[in-house]
């Protein structure tokens, strides 16, 4: 079993009509390296699952601009212009959950469960078209579990096991959607032999990760 | 004082010691440089810190350790990481004390509008509607009128981010709490009539007898 390749390599998995999740909150554990060697892929028609479509010196917003995305699922764009440009070309693509449903969905759908109810969003337009139901004298919207083809993810250190640790406020999406797609890229910030990181600081199972790509080390 | 400092301590005076409170952005995030002197407030970032600090030094932040406005930060003793699932299950399960956040527009029902102006540019929901529907609490810290017109309504015009959520409204003219009766002026700042703070709500203000004055320094 050798999981580390290449970003070519791994992203040659994800093909025309696939969702991708993309872990990161803004800069926060985005995965850089990969979207850079994103831009410009051959797919087409991607939904693409991010809390917030990156920071404007994120290559996700080169991604949306090389027409590669039809769909965005996200809870928040407004540091993007090119998803503001989608969504002014086209409201329909712009898909919203608040942040706790999404990342809800997304541990939902790596878990086996394939629905919830949730107290968030009642009353609100996020209840529109869902089922609204009553549970001990409140209401909860359902909302259904979300799972992706390609997950494209980052870890400060990964084992060649694949067990990734995680630092700071890098976990946020990231570890959630090793969980919940077919296929699991880890960009490595460091690559190590297996058994080298304190099973007690794994934040995520190398069982969830098909690739691990180690990204290059940044020029001081 | 300037308008949001005065707002955010009297909204400070709020807490209690041992609150888990999540600040949103702006006023909300001043809340912090008010905590009275021996109180212990543990600040939640939604995205994945609880025991949050103030901004890092320039310089010395890592891309690791951002707040929820993605600025670099530091922790205090004590902190955790967490994951944006357990951030938001906290949220959710009610071990949130109280959200302090900002709005667009505010009713006299309680109903909060802080996400999205129709027509204009497209911000997003973000973690506010999981805050507003899962915190104990829940704190609109604002000033009082947006260009002189009224932020306090009869009834939110544009897309709530939660329904009969509010529970109170601080501004530079007073602090109003919503009842099933409607909006209870319980505290009038300094230097302001009670006219005057009707004349900038387009709700109908209910005025205890005996009013309380805002003191603080």
């Amino acid at each position: 079993m050798n999981k580390i390749t290449t970003a070519k390599e791994a992203l040659a998995h994800i093909k025309d009509g696939d969702t991708v999740m993309v872990g990161g909150f803004l800069q926060c554990g985005s995965p850089e390296y990969l979207l850079s060697q994103f831009v410009g892929h051959p797919a087409r028609n991607l939904t693409l699952v991010n809390n917030d479509m990156g920071v404007p010196t994120s290559s996700l917003g080169k991604v949306l601009e090389a027409g590669q995305v039809s769909d965005l699922i996200c809870t928040y764009i407004a540091q993007n212009e090119a998803a503001q440009k989608m969504y002014k070309a086209n409201p329909a693509c712009l898909h919203i959950n608040p942040q706790g449903t999404l990342t809800e969905r997304i541990r939902c759908g790596g878990f086996g469960i394939a629905a919830f109810y949730t107290p968030t969003g009642v009353g609100t337009v996020i209840e529109e078209g869902k089922e609204v139901r009553e549970f001990n004298g409140k209401l909860y919207v359902m909302e259904k579990a979300l799972r992706g083809n390609v997950a494209i993810i980052r870890a400060s250190v990964v084992d060649e096991f694949g067990n990734c640790y995680m630092k700071g406020s890098s976990k946020n999406y990231n570890a959630a959607m090793a969980t919940a797609c077919d296929y699991v890229i880890v960009e490595a910030d460091e690559l190590v032999p297996t058994g080298s990181i304190d099973p007690e600081l794994v934040t995520v199972s190398g069982i969830y990760i098909d690739a691990i790509v180690p990204a290059p080390k940044e020029e001081k | 004082m300037d308008n949001k400092n005065f707002i955010a301590k009297r909204v400070a005076m709020m807490l209690n010691d041992g609150d888990v409170v999540n600040l949103g952005i702006g006023i909300p995030q001043l809340v912090a440089n008010y905590i009275p002197d021996g109180m212990t407030v543990t600040i939640h970032a939604e995205n994945g810190i609880i025991g949050a600090g103030g901004h890092a030094p320039e310089g010395l932040g890592t891309d690791n350790i951002v707040d929820a406005g993605g600025v670099c930060i530091t922790t205090v003793p004590g902190a955790q990481f967490v994951t944006s699932t357990d951030s938001f299950g906290a949220i959710r399960g009610g071990h949130i004390s109280a959200t302090i956040l900002g709005a667009m527009q505010v009713d006299e029902h309680g109903n909060l509008a802080n996400w999205c102006i129709p027509g204009k540019r497209m911000g997003g929901i973000g973690g506010a509607m999981d805050l507003v529907s899962g915190a104990k609490l829940v704190i609109v810290a604002m000033e009082h009128t947006a260009k002189g017109n009224p932020k306090i309504l009869r009834e939110c015009t544009f897309p709530l981010t939660g329904r009969k959520v509010v529970d109170v409204i601080v501004t530079e003219m007073g602090v109003m709490t919503v009842t099933d009766k409607g909006l209870v002026l319980s505290e009038i700042a300094p230097g302001y009539t009670v006219e005057q703070v009707q004349a900038a709500t387009e709700a109908e203000l209910i005025i205890p007898h005996n009013i309380k004055v805002i003191d603080i320094e």
